[in-house]
């Protein structure tokens, strides 16, 4: 089985969706001879050629509104926003007409379309290249979101994505890009989306969360053990929709529950997870949720101190790992 | 400005040059048409008022540029409206109860027959132009003719999304045809103060896209612009930013009082010297291709058109409650069936 980064998991996804299936095309900002800033359509433009891997101008609103009309025409557009933090611009095509359209043309029109975007910090990207946007869009009904941590987990949801009859946003954080490494299969297997996955098995507490901090979590599990403590670690993968199965039965695994995300606290996916396990979980509980998550501050600085200070690492999930296993 | 037949049913020298193009047949139909579309919003309006409809955007006055458009297309080119085009959505092939529900607040409305490549109504403003031209990208990435075209009020190019619009498709010339219909007015607010350029269609030249400007309440010329723009966008020339100048004789909606801000003389010379549906009547008349008799039969029979669709419309099944939780997606999630479950034994929604 190959081994691959993280990054070349998302190629190769896109290469083989569009080998499979000629409706299938991406485009964005850079994603043609340059290959994407970050190089995650590299090898596309030669082998399919510029109108299927189409350079567009700086012009996000468009990237999506017209993904979202050739979709409507049957084709498989792959969107790509260059940055997260870029997205901007495509919330009104996003949110007021692709998660909507379905909808509202009673199941005539519909938009089975993927957007993807890097997202994420800790690779000094500063204010407007850092940032998690999750929270804008897991409240709109509609949107698929998907939130992989690993190279396996990106190829086989990237072609459930691709495959979705509906638009799905896939973010992908941008620092699992190279250094995440991982076994790849090479033949053509899928995901579903909305199933989450046990990353660690453990009976002391629970870490819910998603992307980069799944990493940092196991990395967090790996200094408790020495110290006894053993940690439960569950990786959303999709956060719509929810595998709410999955969350209350590692909640019952422990009776603790630490949620974590990079994105900010307030208003950030943890409040729903929690939300959930208290609506529904209350009686497993030997301890009240926790959430640990990015602080209340409008970006991750580039400041190299403060952007360390704003950022999670496995030293402050195990510190609250260990908070929670002492209540 | 292109006109080619006068405010009083003259046709003006390019009008006489290029009356042969159509057939009379053609003609006639469009004055049918308009005449449909004209007694189908003024039902709308009293429906409104009797509270059979919801709140209703008016089009009367705008039948020229919405007709002679849509006269124009294949029914296999797409079409992405706004909220105004009820003429447009009526002579594609969506039936008269369909456009009825959709104000009765029937998701029916939304949903065309088979094979009419209409969006629902775009309400945001703007976001269908950016869909237009990715509908005119799959088109050209399947090598086919089909144009697609977006429907847009002077309001909408103050948006982000005209200049995005235009821009990708400036760009990869593709085949779109980008209609506004400025009517003067967005709610309140006057063209002059919408734009510092004195005209929509001059902007087209900064995408290096053909801008025409024709009279839109002459369906003559508006049906020839349409053509000459859909030809070259079949042939793979590109787009045109067409801009139809017409005036809105109502209000924004029949939630709105236009009295509030229009001068009244302008609103008179308007309704009372330059009518769409009266020019084209007297034109036609002018030139022996109709007689009142047939004008008063058509509007008699569009009278009785138009109540067969309320008829309809209103005889139809009342929507379920549970309909709420349809088409959220392409299968419905474990979260939206506990969610319908509870809509339906009217149990407190503890869970969700």
């Amino acid at each position: 089985m190959a081994v691959m980064s993280y990054i070349e998991a998302v190629t190769l996804a896109m290469r083989e969706e569009m080998q499979r299936d000629s409706q299938v095309f991406v485009l964005g900002e850079d994603v043609g001879v340059r290959g994407g800033v970050f190089r995650a359509t590299d090898g596309l433009y030669s082998e399919f050629g510029e109108d299927r891997v189409l350079d567009t101008p700086l012009t996000e609103s468009a990237i999506a509104g017209v993904a979202i009309g050739a979709a409507a025409y049957g084709k498989r557009p792959i969107a790509e926003m260059q940055f997260a933090d870029f997205i901007m611009p495509a919330i009104n095509q996003i949110i007021s007409e692709a998660a909507k359209i379905r909808y509202r043309s009673n199941n005539k029109w519909s938009c089975p379309m993927v957007v993807r975007a890097p997202y994420g910090g800790g690779i000094h990207g500063a204010l407007y290249h850092s940032q998690s946007v999750e929270k804008i869009f897991t409240g709109v009904p509609g949107l698929k979101i998907v939130t992989p941590s690993t190279p396996y987990d990106v190829k086989g949801l990237l072609k459930s994505a691709i495959r979705d009859d509906d638009p799905v946003l896939f973010f992908e954080h941008k620092r699992c890009y190279r250094l995440i490494k991982g076994e790849v299969p090479a033949d053509d297997y899928t995901i579903p989306i909305g199933k989450a996955d046990v990353k660690r098995e453990g009976t002391d507490v629970t870490v819910i969360t998603y992307g980069m901090m799944v990493h940092f979590a196991l990395q967090a599990a790996e200094q408790l053990e020495k110290d006894g403590i053993s940690v439960h670690v569950l990786d959303l993968r999709t956060l719509v929709p929810l595998d709410k199965e999955a969350i209350l039965e590692a909640v019952a695994k422990t009776g603790k529950v630490l949620v974590v995300h990079e994105d900010n606290l307030t208003g950030g996916f943890g409040g729903e997870v929690s939300a959930i396990i208290a609506e529904e979980a209350f009686f497993e509980l030997d301890a009240p949720v926790r959430r640990l998550a990015g602080p209340d501050v409008p970006a991750m600085p580039y400041s190299p101190t403060l952007e360390k200070e704003f950022i999670l690492n496995p030293d402050k999930i195990a510190k609250a790992i260990r908070e929670l296993a002492e209540f | 400005m292109i006109q080619w037949v006068t405010p009083e049913g003259k046709l003006t020298k390019q009008g006489l040059k290029h009356w042969s193009k159509f057939s009379n047949d053609e003609k006639r139909e469009w004055l049918r048409w308009m005449i449909l579309a004209r007694q189908f919003d003024r039902r709308a309006i009293l429906l409104q008022r009797q509270g059979r409809i919801g709140t209703y955007a008016p089009l009367e006055g705008q039948e020229a540029a919405q007709i002679g458009s849509s006269m124009a297309l294949h029914p296999e080119d797409w079409v992405f409206p706004s909220y105004r085009e009820h003429g447009v959505a009526l002579k594609v092939g969506m039936p008269i109860s369909q456009v009825f529900l959709y104000w009765m607040g029937r998701v029916e409305g939304c949903k065309p027959p088979e094979g009419v490549r209409l969006m629902p109504p775009t309400v945001p403003i703007a976001t269908q132009i950016p869909q237009a031209v990715g509908a005119a990208w799959a088109s050209k990435l399947r090598k086919e003719t089909f144009v697609s075209v977006a429907y847009f009020g002077d309001g909408a190019t103050s948006e982000g999304d005209f200049h995005e619009g235009l821009n990708f498709a400036g760009v990869f010339k593709l085949p779109v045809i980008f209609f506004c219909q400025n009517n003067g007015y967005a709610i309140s607010v006057p063209f002059n103060r919408q734009s510092a350029s004195e005209t929509i269609a001059e902007r087209a030249k900064a995408y290096q896209i053909p801008g025409v400007l024709v009279d839109g309440n002459d369906v003559f010329a508006v049906r020839g612009v349409m053509e000459e723009a859909i030809a070259r966008a079949r042939k793979g020339d590109g787009p045109t930013l067409i801009e139809a100048v017409t005036y809105r004789k109502g209000s924004h909606t029949t939630a709105d009082d236009a009295t509030r801000y229009r001068p009244s003389d302008e609103v008179k010379e308007w309704i009372e010297e330059r009518d769409p549906v009266e020019r084209w009547r007297a034109c036609l008349l002018h030139e022996g291709l109709i007689s009142l008799e047939e004008v008063e039969s058509w509007t008699h029979h569009c009278d009785e058109q138009v109540d067969l669709g309320i008829k309809e419309a209103e005889s139809s099944t009342p929507a379920l409650a549970t309909h709420l939780f349809e088409y959220v997606y392409h299968e419905v999630s474990r979260k939206l069936m506990r969610q319908k479950t509870e809509c339906e034994t009217r149990e407190i929604p503890w869970l969700n």
